[in-house]
């Protein structure tokens, strides 16, 4: 996602944020995960922004998609180059007003962005995990972020925001935990993957893995397997597009050149930004993170756990008040998805706003500047924070 | 736009008389809701648990963005997600005539709802019966701006029509008002003489 990340073009901003470390499960209390293996310590990365008010009826939790971190908003010195990833809708009098609303964005357990992860330290080897960290699932994560929030002193979540497999989140956190959410936006996102999303997350992780420098997870004292990592983030960018924003980005253009290179160079435009992309995304993303969050979304099947299969059922457990939204472009995770899930909310008479944006941007267009989910966004928070007060 | 309508309480003439027959605090779901005009005024004057459905973009936006709950959807399939009697009253102001299968849509609507609120433009307006009588072409007027060929209204409904409709259908009519006013009109009056000639909207209370 960072490569949409700018400067606020009013230059308002949170300015200068911290990012702090939650730690808990210490052993012997380790957190005992889905899949019954048990994690800690365990630390979550995290930040704030905003100040929570005195009877505690303020916060907000940003939950982040798959590449990105707990910088949500905000510099972290005078000098840095970009803001954080979603620094267009949150800051003082923006979509999510930091003005108004206590801002948290928690980091996910399997991430390499300062939570415990495949590369933190094995207390019992002193090694970096590897494949021994165990597969932690979308429930694991939020389990981890309820603990943050309960450290945080927070007992009441006025709205949890996220998209894609933030998104995934979002869900998660109103039918484990509804007492605890008020409200809920739900961007871009889906109640289970389709078999199409398994699909190109399972050929990203073969290109990983099939990288010799991988070396079944243990690269992290020698070369990295940056060749595999960069060809699945290739992938991801490719279906974060549409067929419209890539003939508009980059059609047939060709790169510094008027005529075909007759060898396996970037030739078209498109060529070269994914090689670009990729080659920028090893510096900053641990590849087996990669594997573990993929999988974890894959897994996500929010109706066969909480519904037997049924979506109906699953959001029975939810009270929280719904806003979501989908983008007509979007074929990683299609409106029809977001429809499903609003049909099943509607059917337990939740209350659910939903809609449909027309943008040129595929699943990214979530993170782009758009002044109408902005609009959204303030409006719906507007309301939920009068009805949770009144 | 609308917004500065609501604040003073300027709606549409028909939909201040919808308006009026909603009891406070009710459960409201408004099809075809527009950018929230009535779902705005109920919520702030009779405190009722609104929510609308809307089928374009900008509309169902502009709903959200002043705080309402509306799905953006077509209200022929919405409608079939709700429970049984989800709601008070289901309103479907100016948008019969704009339905495919209104016998299907006022059925779910009395399933959904205890109570239906129907309003639709009357085609019986003399105007309506002039225009055909002498110029032997569709009528077109205030009401019904369109050509044959590019309207959306294409059921063409009486007030006398819709009585009838809803004795075939077996629901009974509870209140009934027939009015004078133009689509978005702030100011109309209420026909007692002669309502299926000389009104041009025709206001229905539903119920089983």
């Amino acid at each position: 996602m960072s490569e949409y990340i700018e400067h606020d073009k009013q230059g308002v901003s949170v300015g200068i944020v911290e990012k702090k470390l939650f730690t808990f499960a210490e052993p012997p209390d380790e957190m005992v995960l889905e899949n019954g293996a048990r994690l800690g310590p365990v630390t979550i990365a995290y930040e704030t922004y905003g100040t929570l008010n005195a009877d505690k009826s303020n916060a907000i939790l940003i939950l982040h998609a798959l590449s990105g971190d707990s910088h949500a908003a905000g510099y972290y010195n005078k000098e840095d180059q970009k803001p954080g990833w979603w620094d267009i809708m949150i800051g003082p009098g923006k979509g999510i007003d930091t003005d108004t609303y206590f801002v948290v964005c928690s980091n996910i357990i399997g991430s390499c962005m300062g939570s415990t992860g495949p590369c933190s330290t094995n207390p019992k080897t002193v090694q970096p995990y590897a494949l021994d960290f165990p597969v932690v699932t979308i429930g694991d994560m939020v389990r981890a972020q309820k603990e943050l929030v309960d450290y945080l002193g927070v007992k009441q979540i006025l709205c949890v925001v996220g998209g894609s497999i933030g998104g995934m989140q979002v869900l998660e956190w109103t039918v484990r935990y509804p007492e605890t959410v008020k409200s809920a936006i739900p961007l871009a996102t889906t109640t289970k993957h389709s078999a199409l999303a398994i699909a190109f997350n399972e050929v990203s992780r073969q290109a990983i893995m099939a990288d010799p420098a991988w070396n079944n997870g243990n690269y992290y004292y020698g070369p990295k397997p940056n060749l595999g990592l960069a060809v699945a983030r290739m992938i991801g960018h490719i279906t974060y597009l549409s067929d419209e924003s890539m003939r508009l980005k980059f059609g047939r253009r060709l790169q510094d050149k008027s005529d075909f290179s007759f060898n396996f160079d970037a030739d078209f435009q498109v060529e070269s930004y994914l090689r670009y992309q990729g080659k920028k995304f090893v510096d900053r993303f641990d590849a087996n993170s990669f594997l573990y969050i993929t999988k974890a979304a894959d897994y996500y099947d929010l109706e066969k756990q909480y519904g037997d299969g049924s979506a109906v059922k699953a959001f029975a457990k939810a009270r929280a008040k719904f806003l979501v939204v989908s983008f007509t472009s979007d074929w990683l995770y299609p409106t029809y998805q977001s429809r499903s899930m609003v049909k099943a909310m509607k059917k337990n008479g939740l209350d659910v706003s939903f809609l449909e944006i027309e943008a040129e941007w595929g699943h990214d267009a979530f993170l782009l500047p758009n002044e109408r989910l902005t609009t959204l966004i303030r409006g719906f928070l507007e309301r939920v924070c009068r009805e949770n007060t009144s | 736009m609308s917004a500065e309508k609501t604040r003073h309480n300027h709606m549409r003439y028909d939909l201040q008389i919808i308006a009026s027959w909603i009891d406070p605090g009710s459960r409201v779901l408004d099809l075809g809701c527009g950018s929230g005009e009535l779902l705005r005024f109920l919520i702030n004057n009779k405190q009722v648990h609104g929510s609308g459905i809307e089928l374009e973009e900008d509309k169902v936006a502009a709903c959200i963005e002043k705080g309402l709950t509306v799905l953006q959807g077509d209200i022929n399939a919405e409608v079939l997600d709700y429970p049984d009697l989800s709601f008070d009253y289901v309103i479907l102001s100016q948008t019969l005539q704009q339905v495919y299968a209104p016998d299907e849509l006022i059925r779910a609507i009395m399933r959904i709802g205890k109570r239906g609120i129907v309003s639709f433009p009357n085609f019986s307006h003399w105007a309506c019966r002039i225009q055909l009588l002498y110029t032997g072409y569709a009528p077109v007027t205030k009401q019904l701006p369109y050509q044959w060929y590019n309207t959306p209204n294409i059921r063409v409904i009486t007030i006398k029509d819709f009585r009838k409709f809803i004795d075939e259908v077996g629901l009974k009519i509870l209140k009934e008002v027939a009015i004078n006013t133009h689509s978005q009109n702030r100011y109309g009056k209420i026909i007692k003489f002669l309502p299926n000639v000389r009104a041009t909207y025709g206001i229905f209370l539903i119920g089983n």
